[in-house]
């Protein structure tokens, strides 16, 4: 049993007027297990936001369950618990941080729980040295750049000390060098302190250093399995829409064209060294 | 200053504000003079700041000191056709003008030492006793809070706004008043719209920390009152006890 367990998951949102609106999800069924880093992909609209939400409560799903570390999400009375065992990371840095001071709003949470002052003091140290923002601890959150606020807002849920974190879009609004932060910051934390990561993107390039990849498309699931496996499927992708990495793209056009490569390339560093004998030998 | 409990810091100011008002002589507020200036050293904050902190209302010390100069009664000084200035006007001008300036470099002094949450979580500590009567202090509280964190926010969103509908070619700086305010409009709705956006996911953000009201929540800085806090109050209280005392025995400068 996974630690987080959806079972056949049937949504919709709102329609207008007591109308039922479009199904999102059509029964979709996925297991994460614990310590592990799942990224789930799918272009808007594909539903994987929604599944997201309903990893820790936020929707109820309208047929089917989710169970998070074996607690029901119908049930009203563990949705405190489950929370803070499944914390949840938004695409808008700005919009999610409460307070005026770094560490006042990374302290928010724990707050909320009724943690006792000196535990919330260490676990607010903790939380910001874990996404390196110790340093800018008393500093507002408006003066930082993207990336230190998206930071700030995983330290605000670390030190919840929540088992799993759900990042839905952390990188969308963000330049460059700031998603690089945030990438970084997450696979430590599921690295060193052994939180399941469940990272919710449209870039393909950020699920290539995840443990398994889900595809997304249309409210269900379309494919899963390793990064490799995944990728490897690029007719399937491309025929729903989807990207492949970069790397990936190129070497599988090149073998198109009639070269000779290895199949499964991820990242840049594999394709150079694919790349490397062809060109030595022209 | 910056030591002190912000709780103290706040009543403080109020008494000081207050006290600014009882005083009616020359006397009453050379003792809030000398109030002020232990503050204003104490704070550690360079005195310029404070310059700054008074351009702003210049306008209106000067306005109200000039209305003052011609209500008045005593000596006339000076006559010109139904325009008099009398000894009595220029005494109150004077001491309009003594009151605004201190009233200001009061809450300077406060809000310079103090910041923002700390202020916000005094006041919910100062406001407790109004729970009695179903005043909802947390609420009014966390409100405070999440204004004061959207301010910049919203100012730099603001201006991202106007730069946009300018490079669309909207004219905001010419034309009568009426024409300006309307010329705001393609600016104030979007950032409405975006208001509400925002605050509608914050609340999400804020469920997502287990956010459910004030009931059962903890602080992580606790707030403790000091010996210092002790000595300020009692510093402080001496001062408004001579302003009494020099009330009673000297005659209002106002007249």
């Amino acid at each position: 049993m996974g630690y987080i367990e959806a079972k056949n998951v049937v949504f919709s949102y709102e329609g207008h007027e007591n109308e039922k609106g479009a199904e999102v999800l059509h029964g979709v069924s996925l297991d994460i297990e614990k310590g592990e880093f799942v990224a789930l992909l799918g272009h808007n609209g594909s539903g994987k936001s929604t599944l997201a939400k309903h990893f820790n409560a936020m929707l109820l799903p309208e047929g089917g369950k989710v169970y998070v570390d074996g607690l029901d999400t119908m049930d009203d009375s563990l949705k405190t618990e489950i929370r803070q065992r499944a914390g949840l990371v938004l695409q808008n840095p700005d919009n999610q941080l409460v307070a005026g001071i770094v560490e006042e709003d990374v302290a928010f949470g724990p707050e909320n729980l009724g943690v006792p002052p000196d535990e919330i003091r260490r676990r607010v140290d903790d939380a910001l040295k874990a996404v390196e923002m110790y340093d800018y601890r008393l500093s507002a959150p408006y003066k930082l750049s993207g990336g230190q606020k998206q930071r700030i807002a995983i330290a605000g849920i670390i030190a919840m000390h929540p088992d799993c974190i759900i990042l839905d879009e952390p990188t969308a609004m963000l330049d460059p060098m700031g998603r690089e932060e945030v990438l970084r910051t997450i696979h430590k934390l599921n690295r060193e302190n052994g939180i399941t990561i469940v990272l919710i993107t449209h870039y393909m390039d950020e699920a290539v250093g995840a443990d398994r990849v889900v595809v997304m498309d249309s409210g269900k699931i379309l494919l899963q399995g390793t990064p490799r496996e995944v990728f490897s499927q690029v007719e399937l992708l491309k025929r729903h829409k989807l990207d492949v990495p970069q790397a990936t793209e190129l070497i599988y056009e090149l073998k198109n064209e009639g070269f000779d490569l290895p199949d499964g390339v991820l990242d840049i560093d594999g394709c150079v060294a694919a790349l490397e004998p062809l060109l030595g030998k022209g | 200053m910056h030591r002190l409990d912000p709780r103290v810091k706040i009543s403080l100011t109020f008494l000081y504000i207050i006290f600014v008002f009882v005083a009616s002589n020359y006397q009453g507020i050379a003792v809030i003079a000398l109030l002020l200036s232990a503050v204003i050293m104490s704070s550690g904050i360079p005195f310029s700041q404070y310059l700054k902190s008074l351009k702003a209302i210049l306008f209106i010390v000067a306005f109200t000191s000039v209305l003052n100069l011609f209500y008045g009664s005593g000596k006339v000084v000076w006559q010109f056709k139904f325009m008099t200035i009398t000894e009595g006007g220029i005494s109150n001008a004077v001491f309009v003008a003594i009151r605004i300036v201190s009233l200001i470099l009061f809450s300077s002094a406060l809000t310079f030492t103090t910041s923002p949450t700390q202020l916000t979580d005094a006041m919910e500590r100062l406001m407790k006793p109004l729970k009695l009567f179903h005043v909802k202090v947390h609420e009014i509280a966390m409100m405070m809070t999440i204004a004061l964190r959207f301010i910049p926010t919203l100012l730099e969103e603001t201006d991202k706004i106007m730069n946009a509908q300018k490079a669309r070619g909207a004219d905001l700086e010419s034309g009568g008043i009426t024409q300006r305010i309307k010329s705001l409009i393609p600016i104030l709705i979007p950032l409405f719209i975006s208001s509400f956006r925002r605050a509608s996911d914050l609340a999400m953000a804020m469920e997502c920390r287990c956010y459910h009201g004030g009931e059962g929540r903890t602080k992580m800085k606790r707030l403790r009152i000091t010996g210092l806090d002790i000595w300020a109050v009692a510093f402080s209280a001496c001062l408004c006890c001579c302003v009494i005392i020099f009330k009673v025995r000297f005659p209002a400068a106002l007249r």
